[in-house]
């Protein structure tokens, strides 16, 4: 193998990298936040049967489960463009990891609810608490318990994820990383510091979220 | 002066249906040799003590832990780098493989644990090899109650699969790409091209969830 490793070149560009790492993370974030809003929506509404409501929400939970996320930025970033409303690269993938991480969460949000015993609600009740109390106090602690790893999955799976900007010319991680190796043409170099940035940030999460989870859910049921 | 771009006719229906073919060529190589390689890992796995454990599951987690499409880009310029570069189809095969390997190595070592232990002794107390136990005995319990949660992960190839485009493999996402370069008709062609994946991965999600609802009766 006679390639010639030239580290300085991408020392150089590191504040543009972490950068990228920023955009990575924010976007991922703002989509898990805002997927979560709307898959609590679609989940209540499903649940319940609420009849128009209920129909776009198994579709949306339909086509965001069994279509590619590649697939969904393409259909942000051009399709969209036939109906006049033009994205940009930030936009494109922010909203179309907010509509795959609402419509898996949303599944995530139904199994967890429908794995709590009617009968806790029932039990709360005749100890006197009222409706919210015993969502409050009863319900909604054990199920924040079950979805608590699924969800950060999704979060990783959406930090993952938003690394398709680079194919719709995204400044995130990936994308910032295509362009500064584009310029020097080091690009080896350039994707294995952007690889270990990736591994950085996804054990960082993993590892911040069983911490929490440890300090969190202490009593064991 | 024509324009340059051409609407969509029937003549690119040949190239559409070979993105579709190049499709289903590497996810089903991918799921196959990820399948069997992850059965290997995931055998010894659950037969190793925590050490070996400990260091088989820090390799896949890089695996998993770094974007496919960055772990396609690393290793397509890294073999060319190194002096052999590799067919799209050939680096992205061995990439996606790798990358189902690691996820289905989770799904079989969860199979052979899931054999309670009372049937290997059983089965051992019968006369049977330890081999025999394996292939005869934890293998064909184990994969029956894991089969939804490896159809899981085979329909998240299925559509991982499209990656694969981005180191220059013509599957169909990236054939209706430069299709859509070509007429300027987005909308069209990827509404096709979602519905071709839907088409795929919703029956297969369903049967597994079927399959799921009855073994849990």
């Amino acid at each position: 193998m006679d390639y010639q490793f030239h580290w300085n070149t991408v020392f150089q560009k590191m504040p543009e990298m972490l950068e990228g790492a920023f955009v990575t993370l924010h976007v991922s974030i703002l989509s898990m936040l805002i997927g979560i809003v709307i898959a609590v929506f679609l989940a209540i509404v499903k649940m319940n049967q609420i009849k128009p409501f209920s129909y776009i929400s198994s579709v949306w939970i339909e086509i965001s489960r069994n279509t590619p996320a590649l697939f969904q930025i393409y259909m942000a970033y051009f399709g969209l463009g036939a109906f006049g409303i033009h994205l940009s690269p930030y936009v494109a993938v922010l909203s179309a990891l907010i509509f795959v991480n609402a419509g898996y969460l949303a599944e995530t949000f139904r199994g967890g609810f429908q794995s709590i015993p009617k009968t806790q609600y029932s039990a709360s009740k005749s100890l006197g608490m009222t409706n919210f109390q015993s969502y409050w106090y009863i319900i909604l602690p054990q199920m924040f318990r079950r979805i608590y790893h699924p969800m950060t999955n999704q979060f990783v799976w959406s930090i993952l994820m938003s690394s398709l900007g680079i194919l719709v010319g995204m400044s995130e991680l990936s994308g910032e990383t295509q362009r500064l190796q584009s310029l020097s043409f080091r690009t080896l170099e350039f994707f294995m510091v952007a690889a270990v940035m990736y591994y950085i940030i996804t054990k960082f999460v993993l590892i911040s979220a069983s911490l929490i989870s440890r300090r969190l859910f202490k009593g064991e049921i | 002066m024509g324009s340059l771009f051409t609407p969509l006719s029937w003549n690119d229906s040949g190239l559409i249906l070979a993105g579709i073919w190049n499709t289903i060529v590497i996810s089903v190589v991918a799921i196959v040799i990820g399948t069997i390689l992850g059965l290997i890992i995931g055998f010894i796995r659950s037969e190793s003590n925590k050490t070996v454990n400990l260091i088989l599951s820090s390799l896949l987690d890089i695996l998993r832990s770094v974007p496919l499409i960055i772990q396609l880009i690393l290793f397509s310029t890294f073999v060319g780098a190194w002096g052999y570069p590799l067919e799209p189809f050939v680096a992205g095969s061995i990439i996606l493989s790798l990358y189902t390997m690691a996820f289905m190595s989770e799904v079989f070592r969860s199979a052979f644990e899931s054999v309670h232990s009372s049937m290997l002794t059983a089965s051992r107390s019968l006369g049977l090899s330890y081999w025999q136990t394996v292939f005869y005995i934890r293998l064909p319990i184990g994969i029956r109650t894991v089969f939804p949660s490896w159809l899981g992960v085979a329909l998240s190839v299925i559509k991982d699969s499209a990656l694969v485009s981005v180191i220059g493999y013509m599957e169909l996402l990236r054939t209706s790409d430069q299709l859509i370069s070509r007429t300027q008709q987005p909308l069209e062609i990827l509404l096709g091209v979602g519905l071709f994946y839907f088409l795929i991965s919703y029956p297969l999600s369903l049967y597994g969830k079927h399959v799921e609802r009855k073994m849990a009766l």
